[in-house]
């Protein structure tokens, strides 16, 4: 079991406030309510109606991490939802029966609106058809194509920005009773940049051995704030650099990760990691990594609300609604297959990995799907083991511990074999 | 007009349907030199403009309920839907090897990462992944999918090395329009008289129309309406439903022979909507592209992969089936581990609860064996209509 002390770094604590200010902000009945989805979200925008961001994913996240998320699972499925569908949708809709009490308390108020940002996911569609019969509230659809070919084509970008400009914000208009200031946005995607560079390099630290992060366990707490509702913000460039400065203390010390009980003794492990994390049983999931020294490097999750350190993109205040457009088309999950195969290679290739370890989630078919043949295709392209877990998001019936350390035991020797052989040198 | 009987129509069409290996289509491909074959996944498909190109649209449907999936399981895990395993088994034991390109239609996640697999593993092939718009105002989904359309158009154009004219596209359009107008009328005279027309039989004709060449399909559907007229069936005390969430992965043929002899017969469903998706006859004159972007905005079919903008409008489809086919119920059966399906379900639910309109649900895959839970099911579902119902 894990230890009761948990070490925090200042940016976790300043990340953790942010998250709690966001929902008390929700919860407090002066703003506006936007319910919308994390990959490729619109926080910019939303700024500029001053409409709250309330992201149902990181809900259902916090309800799992509190061991809450089971009950409301079961209950979503006592009221007629199948157990084969997504976890967080039943999550959310078994909060809603729960009353819909938020992480701090107090109870959610009813969404003023609902941007369904149809980005990368299916279920996202379904999922706020399910809130709005509930909520009857406006709900406006953003169908973000899907970049099939590798790259979005001029006719997807027009597609979105032309439903930004004639659907989108006139229903923010509406709701806020604000009229829309192009120059307001531009000044909140000047700061998304900003931001946006920090967080890149400190992506990009994980590439010295040792590694001073965890891009996959530790990345969940470093993407809170870009993937949430501060992209944009004042508190988002100020966290970055925070976060900036610890991680070159750590370089300079030359310390491993930091991890919930410490700092890792030794780094002997070097992964890239596919898909999101398990949630419920989060804390044990890290341990069984850093207990065998193992450091994740790189990870596809850190790119689920949008992608920076691929090829370069930041929001450009230049060219404001493009430039959202852009933003949600390049998520990870809006990438076609053989992009997503190309990432994780070179991330295997130039973070030095061991290999490709890919964390398959049972209800989440965009990531899903394919999973198999994209960690042969990496092996292919790197020369490199991959190992493939099975878990799931919220749902604690699908976390089975002692089945995930048995696999990455074995991945961990098959790795040492491998380097015995001359397949892949030492880590640090 | 073919002067075949009932029997011998569905005999052809149950070989068809037995035949992984598609012979009908590869014939049709060897009949010509150059001839090519492009295949196509649920829902809907603008199965015109493949024709117009001279190819021959094949919708691909998994693998059913007798293939036995070897390799296919390495290539998925086992909380994902069983359409795909097949569909990827079919093409690596070198079923689909005549096939020239697949195109694969916005659907669901899985399918559309399905095409990911095709670029990764047939890398000599055309791999189009569609996608359909989802915003349905002429100058924001309209633009984007008449764009979509002429890309397809293009693609198509390369493959076949020729262009495809308005004028053939036009002889295209009038001949989907009438292959639609003749699915129509055997969807209305099985909803008259089902007892003429049972579902299994409805069924493996429109499969069959998932092969053949559109012509050849019209024909067939004109021979068995004529043929199942002449036919003297027994009428049963079979109540009347609507099947519904069967428009990706299919329901094994007993399925659908269970349901009706369970006391249900099947008088509307959601198999291979591509048949049916648009409403209403595509005018043949004017802007082809323009014509069927029109048609998908304005007068296609509803379904869990499409979106509604119009709370007030979601289930409109479903229950304009029930009123129109006279059904005394619904029965869901859904493939197992299918989002669209399956999170739709429960507003569809909801309206049915509202109307008090009874229904049932269940799930599938296209290799389910076991058809005594469902026919126990539907047959008290049966019953308990024929019994509690106000009619």
């Amino acid at each position: 079991m894990s230890s009761t002390t948990v070490v925090k770094s200042p940016s976790q604590l300043l990340q953790k406030e942010m998250i709690g200010r966001n929902y008390d902000r929700i919860t407090s009945g002066q703003s506006k309510v936007s319910s919308t989805f994390v990959p490729g979200n619109l926080n910019e925008l939303l700024m500029c109606f001053d409409i709250a961001n309330n992201l149902p994913e990181i809900n259902a996240i916090q309800n799992a991490m509190r061991k809450k998320s089971g009950e409301m699972i079961t209950n979503a499925e006592r009221a007629g939802h199948s157990e084969d569908v997504c976890t967080y949708v039943k999550a959310d809709i078994g909060m809603m029966a729960k009353g819909n009490i938020a992480p701090n308390g107090k109870p959610f108020p009813n969404p003023d609106m609902l941007l369904l940002s149809y980005t990368g996911c299916f279920t996202f569609l379904k999922w706020f058809e399910l809130l709005r019969e509930q909520y009857q509230c406006p709900t406006v659809m953003l169908h973000v194509p899907y970049a099939a070919d590798g790259k979005p084509t001029q006719n997807m970008r027009d597609y979105i920005v032309k439903q930004l400009k004639e659907e989108v914000i006139p229903v923010m208009e509406k709701v806020s009773g604000i009229k829309f200031d192009i120059d307001r946005l531009r000044e909140y995607l000047r700061k998304s940049a900003q931001a946006e560079n920090d967080l890149v390099w400190m992506l990009e630290q994980s590439k010295h051995k040792p590694s001073p992060i965890d891009c996959y366990f530790g990345g969940v707490y470093y993407m809170g704030p870009i993937f949430t509702a501060f992209r944009g913000t004042d508190e988002a460039i100020d966290y970055y650099k925070m976060l900036r400065t610890e991680i070159e203390q750590r370089i300079a010390l030359g310390l491993c990760t930091q991890t919930p009980e410490g700092d890792m003794p030794e780094e002997k492990y070097r992964l890239v990691v596919e898909g999101p994390p398990n949630w419920t049983s989060f804390r044990d999931f890290w341990q069984m990594f850093y207990e065998m020294g193992a450091v994740v490097v790189a990870s596809s999750y850190t790119k689920v609300g949008g992608v920076y350190d691929y090829d370069n993109f930041r929001h450009d205040p230049a060219h404001p609604l493009e430039s959202l457009a852009d933003y949600c088309l390049g998520v990870y999950t809006n990438r076609n297959l053989p992009t997503r195969v190309g990432m994780l290679a070179r991330n295997v290739k130039e973070y030095e990995a061991d290999g490709l370890l890919i964390n398959s989630i049972k209800s989440c078919n965009s990531f899903s799907a394919g999973q198999l043949v994209m960690m042969r295709e990496v092996e292919k392209l790197t020369g490199k083991p991959g190992a493939f877990i099975e878990t799931d998001l919220v749902d604690p019936r699908y976390f089975s511990a002692a089945n995930v350390k048995n696999r990455l035991e074995s991945y961990f020797q098959m790795i040492d074999q491998k380097r015995r052989a001359g397949g892949s040198v030492s880590a640090a | 007009m073919s002067l075949k009987s009932v029997h011998q129509i569905i005999d052809d069409c149950q070989a068809i349907f037995n035949d992984n290996s598609f012979s009908k289509a590869r014939q049709w491909k060897d009949a010509v030199p150059g001839r090519k074959v492009i295949g196509y996944m649920p829902v809907y498909m603008p199965r015109e403009l493949i024709h117009a190109a001279g190819m021959l649209p094949l919708g691909i449907l998994g693998g059913g309920a007798d293939m036995e999936v070897i390799h296919g399981d390495a290539y998925y895990q086992s909380y994902l839907c069983r359409i795909p395993r097949s569909t990827i088994e079919l093409a690596i034991t070198g079923k689909l090897d005549f096939v020239d390109g697949m195109v694969f239609p916005s659907i669901c996640d899985v399918i559309r990462n399905l095409s990911g697999i095709w670029q990764l593993l047939f890398k000599d092939k055309y791999v189009r992944y569609f996608d359909l718009p989802q915003n349905f105002d002429d100058q924001i989904g309209g633009v984007f999918y008449v764009n979509e359309l002429r890309e397809f158009k293009q693609g198509l154009e390369k493959l076949a090395g020729r262009e495809i004219s308005d004028e053939h596209l036009h002889q295209s359009i009038a001949l989907y329009n009438e292959n639609r107008a003749w699915v129509n009328k055997v969807y209305d005279y099985r909803a008259a008289t089902p007892w003429k027309a049972p579902a299994a039989e409805v069924y493996l004709l429109m499969r069959a129309g998932m092969v053949l060449p559109v012509e050849e399909h019209t024909d067939l559907l004109k021979s068995y309406l004529a043929a199942a007229e002449a036919e003297n069936r027994p009428l049963r005390d079979n109540c009347r439903i609507v099947l519904i969430g069967t428009f990706c992965e299919q329901p094994p043929l007993n399925l659908l022979k269970s349901l009706e002899m369970a006391g249900c017969y099947i008088v509307d469903d959601d198999c291979m909507l591509v048949t049916r998706w648009l409403q209403q006859a595509v005018p043949t004159n004017g802007d082809p592209l323009d014509n069927l972007t029109k048609a998908f905005l304005h007068h296609s079919a509803e379904t869990a992969a499409k979106y509604e903008v119009d709370l007030a409008v979601k289930g409109k489809y479903m229950l304009e089936s029930i009123q129109k086919r006279q059904a005394d119920g619904v029965i869901f059966a859904a493939p197992s581990f299918c989002d669209p399906a399956l999170l739709d379900q429960p507003m569809m639910v909801d309206r049915l609860k509202e109307r008090g309109i009874p229904y049932i649900t269940m799930q599938y895959a296209e290799n389910s064996g076991q058809m005594q839970p469902i026919r126990e099911q539907a047959g008290t579902f049966a019953d308990s209509i024929k019994l509690w119902s106000a009619s």
